[in-house]
């Protein structure tokens, strides 16, 4: 693994490409710290991924089948004729450069074939040479290129520094979204065997265990133990939750990142304790070890990937009874969940349209899907004052939110976890209107980019979001970034440590239970992360 | 072959196409044909304008323009076919004019007129001519869409409606 | 390619857009061929190239409802959500299309990145820039006013609306210059806009780093092509007239199907036809047909109802997944060891397995 340089080195970036050389010719560098290693053969095999075999991206031979140029234009030819959004936008671009300086990996790298055009233009003068009759006769002229084995690797290299973030998308006078283009894309790579592991073997984990990371359901459950005794040890409640149980009204679907590491456990625990919260008042759900995982590494393989491993959401639904399904704070898994669940996997007609047991609210937005977010669901609650909450308990923290780009530009989810947030603390500041909402910026990892040896890419595409963060903590102090999103709160912490160390990363319903008062609770002298709560700290 | 979304997409197509056919369509393949500037008489015996026809049927706008401006700023009144279409009171008045002449006609040396010397006044020598102002001006204005604002200010002759 | 020779390559595809017609009409005098076979040939090209560009989209479906939401989505009442850019139903959607046809509601967003690295790190700003914006709705507003200001060539009687559009076009009643000798015919205000907003384009093409790297010859060439439009149309209004009669009689002819290529109309109106017909037969098989699929475009007129309405994918089919049955027989012995509830017992198992 690459060192990868001090933030003083990373950030001189030059923005202007060179001046007199064209970036045809170009070979992408496959350089230590900004590629990812190549799937693994067992990775690939297990789920039934062509051309399994273990490569190294590094290597001159990146062991292609050897009719990989057929396969390569079939692939195209197949996804041409069934994706609209392909066919257009290989063809309507004008190149006027809107997208250019938005990409976060742009801004962070300078490389210019990191602008959202440019990194389109790479498989669309491939295009132009297949299936245009001027990139066919004109070559060149027409802006057209055959595909060689250099260029499959230039491919590959800028597919695999997209985060599907879709900003590009919101400034593009046509809408042209290069995540659907890296999409396809990455769809060709995998038809040759080209993922990366850190893709491929979340994928076969998910696959098998039911969620990317691999645990197994007995493991789960400890897992799930473990935060009932965390929670005890902090509040003096023992919660209960359930894994499996038939018969429920309810199936709790959220990403496996928030079970296994930090902060995202104290989001899990924040989940566990607000269903407890509410067991009282008639909530009535389960947690899955099967369908244990939100989000879709799968989607960031191929469609087919992604609907394979999001079937477990409502075979798992169907199996055990439920009435609807409430989804966790998760990015991706958001973007799957709202703009392509039901399409793959529906009609959920197994399902009810789903209403708060708590409250009777109807959930207008989910009635086809029948699968609602939990900050909807919170934010309900909130607003019929359901929940009994001290927001003074985080007056310690000085919050900023991190819009997630699936939520956001997948799904148009703004205000309401700002709300669920304003509800919980007092200090909240946003960051600069150029960075949040449908203009915020990825955290620079997504897509499956949050592998360790890339850690000079994540920390280059990391750069607008943690320049943002800086700024408000520069103005505000602000110290803590709320985010909904499990990947965020796997990767951010390593890139604001890295740009802006003075500013930690929690999940929204981290902060909720903090903030919720439990009838018969101890007296609470720190938060779930056992750090003192405000005016605690001169009794420790 | 399955064309999806025809139902928008075809109605789409048909309307953008017919907007930009719609020439077609409101000329119904019919129109008048084009007019021939009228000449009375008096236009006729006079056998030439101020200048030879084909810079007068491209340029008159900028001769009435440059006859007012030169009235109305400088006060000179009269015009030679010979020598006045030379100015060489503003600019490069010489090379725009043998431009224009060389463009209008075969021979760039013939100012082509009699060398008689003009008032400069549209009603008083332009339409004293073409005392016809519906058949030698507005039929071409009318074919053309052109509203030209002389008669903003200038009152129009007199014509004997038949 | 560097963009020099981009830019060459473009100017030599111009080359014979002006030569052929200074050659064929000027020397040769084929008039009637380039008045009047060259423009339908123009017109059929394009008319067909359109419907096959369009109609070859179509043959794509869209197999997900992928909008681009760029604002607050439909929610609680009690959450104002934004209509336009993140529509909840047609009429939205209609909303959008049109903001974003006729206002370039996206581009409006476009800032200029402003990256300084100093002392205490790397500092990020998102300048104000609509310069591109303002641009890109000046050249096309003013192609468009043009291009109906046309029609006075090509419709009879002119109708109504052309001598509005004139009038308007043409309020300032100003020269070319302020130059006796060129006070007349009135300038028109789009054509001046038109060239300063392509002059604009070209030229931010070529300053903006970014922006010529990006570059092809396909994206000079019709900069240049409607640059020598509007040059030879302007030096026809104002420097090299020719019979706009004999114009009128031409393309009335063209449009009543009953052609004809009238005598003495300068060659430099041959030129202006022949650029015409050239972008418009370039038109259907270029980034110019931009014009038709930005109607099309998926992440633009689809209504944000992902979770309401399931959205139809004309060729889903059934994929293979790992079942919960295939899950549990391989951790049935640790679930029950886990206590958590399984759907077989451990005895269970052999006995399915003798089935199968």
């Amino acid at each position: 693994m690459a060192d990868t340089p001090k933030p003083e080195e990373l950030s001189k970036i030059d923005h202007a490409p060179p001046l007199m050389e064209g970036w045809m010719d170009v070979p992408a560098e496959i350089r230590p710290g900004i590629y990812c290693y190549g799937a693994k053969a067992k990775n690939l095999a297990a789920v039934g991924m062509p051309n399994a075999r273990d490569w190294n991206p590094a290597d001159e031979d990146w062991k292609l089948p050897d009719n990989w140029e057929q396969i390569v234009e079939e692939g195209m030819k197949d996804r041409l004729d069934k994706y609209r959004s392909f066919k257009l936008f290989m063809d309507i671009c004008v190149r006027c450069g809107a997208c250019a300086d938005k990409c976060h990996f742009f801004i962070g790298s300078g490389d210019p074939k990191n602008m959202p055009v440019m990194r389109a233009e790479l498989l669309r003068s491939v295009y132009r040479k297949k299936f245009t009759a001027a990139g066919k006769i004109l070559g060149k002229i027409a802006g057209a290129r055959k595909l060689t084995e250099e260029v499959l690797k230039e491919w590959w290299t800028y597919l695999y520094q997209c985060t599907e973030c879709r900003r590009c998308s919101v400034f593009c006078p046509y809408g042209i979204d290069m995540a659907e283009i890296t999409i396809m894309g990455r769809e060709l790579t995998n038809l040759l065997g080209l993922n990366i592991d850190w893709i491929a073997g979340p994928v076969a984990n998910c696959n098998r265990t039911g969620n990317h990371l691999g645990i197994q359901p007995h493991a789960y459950k400890d897992m799930i133990d473990f935060f009932v005794d965390e929670i005890e040890e902090v509040t003096g409640i023992r919660v209960e939750p359930d894994l499996n149980r038939k018969g429920a009204e309810i199936l709790f679907v959220t990403p496996s990142g928030d079970v296994f590491a930090d902060p995202g456990t104290y989001t899990a625990m924040g989940y566990l304790m607000l269903f407890h919260y509410l067991k009282s008042q008639g909530l009535d759900i389960t947690w899955s070890t099967y369908a244990s995982e939100g989000g879709n590494f799968g989607f960031f393989t191929s469609h087919e990937m992604a609907k394979r491993l999001n079937a477990k959401m409502y075979a798992e639904a169907k199996r055990l009874g439920v009435k609807w399904i409430l989804g966790g704070e998760c990015g991706h898994m958001w973007r799957v969940v709202h703009q392509y669940m039901n399409t793959w996997n529906g009609p959920a007609d197994f399902l009810e349209e789903p209403v708060s047991p708590i409250t009777g609210t109807k959930f207008e937005t989910a009635t086809g899907t029948k699968m609602v977010h939990i900050i909807e669901f919170t934010a309900d609650l909130m607003r019929n004052n359901r929940l009994k909450l001290d927001p003074s308990r985080n007056d310690n923290l000085i919050v900023t939110f991190h819009d997630s780009c699936n939520t956001s530009r997948g799904m148009g989810f703004l205000e309401e976890p700002r709300y669920v947030i304003k509800n919980v603390c007092n200090n909240f500041y946003e960051m600069p209107p150029n960075t949040i909402r449908e203009q915020t910026f990825c955290c620079g990892s997504g897509s499956g980019l949050n592998a360790g040896e890339d850690m000079e890419l994540r920390m280059r595409g990391g750069l607008p979001r943690a320049n943002a963060v800086k700024h408000v903590h520069e103005k505000y102090g602000v110290n803590m970034l709320s985010c909904i999103c499990a990947l965020d709160r796997a990767v951010l912490p390593t890139s604001l440590g890295y740009w802006v160390p003075e500013v930690a990363v929690t999940g929204v319903h981290e902060m909720v239970a903090n903030a919720l008062v439990f009838e018969g609770e101890k007296e609470r002298t720190t938060n779930l992360r056992g750090e003192p709560l405000p005016g605690m700290e001169e009794e420790e | 072959m399955t064309f999806y979304d025809r139902g928008t997409i075809l109605p789409g197509l048909i309307i953008g196409l017919c907007l930009f056919l719609s020439p077609f369509i409101y000329n119904g393949g019919k129109a008048g044909k084009a007019p021939v500037p009228e000449l009375t008489p008096k236009a006729k015996e006079a056998k030439q304008c101020v200048a030879p026809k084909p810079y007068m049927t491209a340029w008159h706008m900028q001769l009435l323009d440059n006859w007012r401006q030169e009235v109305v700023r400088e006060g000179s009144r009269y015009f030679n076919a010979n020598q006045d279409l030379w100015w060489n009171n503003q600019f490069d008045g010489q090379l725009l004019e043998k431009w224009r002449r060389f463009i209008t006609s075969s021979d760039a040396s013939t100012p082509g007129a009699t060398g008689k010397t003009y008032y400069k006044s549209l009603q008083v020598t332009c339409m004293e001519c073409h005392s016809n102002k519906s058949k030698f001006c507005d039929e071409c204005h009318n074919y053309l869409g052109v509203s030209p604002y002389c008669w903003d200010c200038h009152v129009q002759p007199k014509e004997d409606k038949q | 390619m560097n963009f020099i020779l981009g830019m060459v390559i473009a100017a030599i595809g111009m080359g014979p857009v002006v030569m052929i017609p200074l050659v064929g009409v000027g020397l040769l005098k084929l008039n009637f061929f380039f008045g009047v076979i060259v423009p339908y040939a123009a017109l059929a090209i394009f008319v067909i190239g359109m419907i096959y560009r369009v109609m070859n989209w179509s043959r794509s479906p869209v197999p997900y409802r992928i909008p681009t939401t760029a604002g607050q989505e439909f929610s609680y009442p009690w959450i104002k959500s934004n209509p336009i850019d993140n529509p909840k139903n047609t009429y939205g959607v209609v909303a959008r299309m049109i903001f974003e046809v006729l206002t370039f509601r996206s581009l409006f967003r476009h800032t200029k990145l402003e990256y300084r690295n100093t002392e205490t790190g790397p500092k990020i700003d998102y300048e104000w820039e609509k310069w591109l914006w303002l641009a890109a709705l000046a050249f096309h507003y003013s192609f468009l006013v043009i291009f109906l200001r046309h029609f006075r060539f090509f419709m009879d009687p002119v109708p109504g609306f052309v001598l509005i559009l004139e009038k308007l076009d043409g309020f300032m009643q100003l020269g070319l210059l302020p130059i006796n000798g060129l006070g007349a015919p009135g300038v028109y205000l789009t054509d001046m806009l038109l060239m300063l907003a392509l002059t604009y384009l070209l030229l931010r093409r070529i300053y903006i780093p970014q922006v010529r790297y990006i570059s092809l010859p396909a994206d000079y060439f019709p900069l240049f092509l409607i640059l020598t439009l509007g040059t030879t149309g302007i030096l026809m209004r104002y420097l090299i007239r020719v019979d706009i009669t004999a114009v009128k009689e031409l393309a009335i002819g063209l449009f009543t199907f009953h052609p004809v290529a009238p005598a003495g109309i300068g060659v430099i109106f041959y030129v202006h036809l022949f650029c015409l017909c050239v972008l418009i037969s370039y038109f259907p098989f270029s980034k110019l047909c931009h014009m038709a699929g930005i109607f099309l475009s998926p992440t633009r007129n689809l209504a944000n109802t992902s979770r309401i309405v399931r959205h139809v994918n004309p060729w889903n089919y059934p994929v293979k997944f790992h079942t919960y049955e295939a899950y549990e027989n391989e951790f049935r012995e640790h679930m029950i060891e886990a206590g958590l509830p399984v759907e077989k017992g451990l005895d269970s198992e052999p006995a399915k397995e003798a089935e199968e």
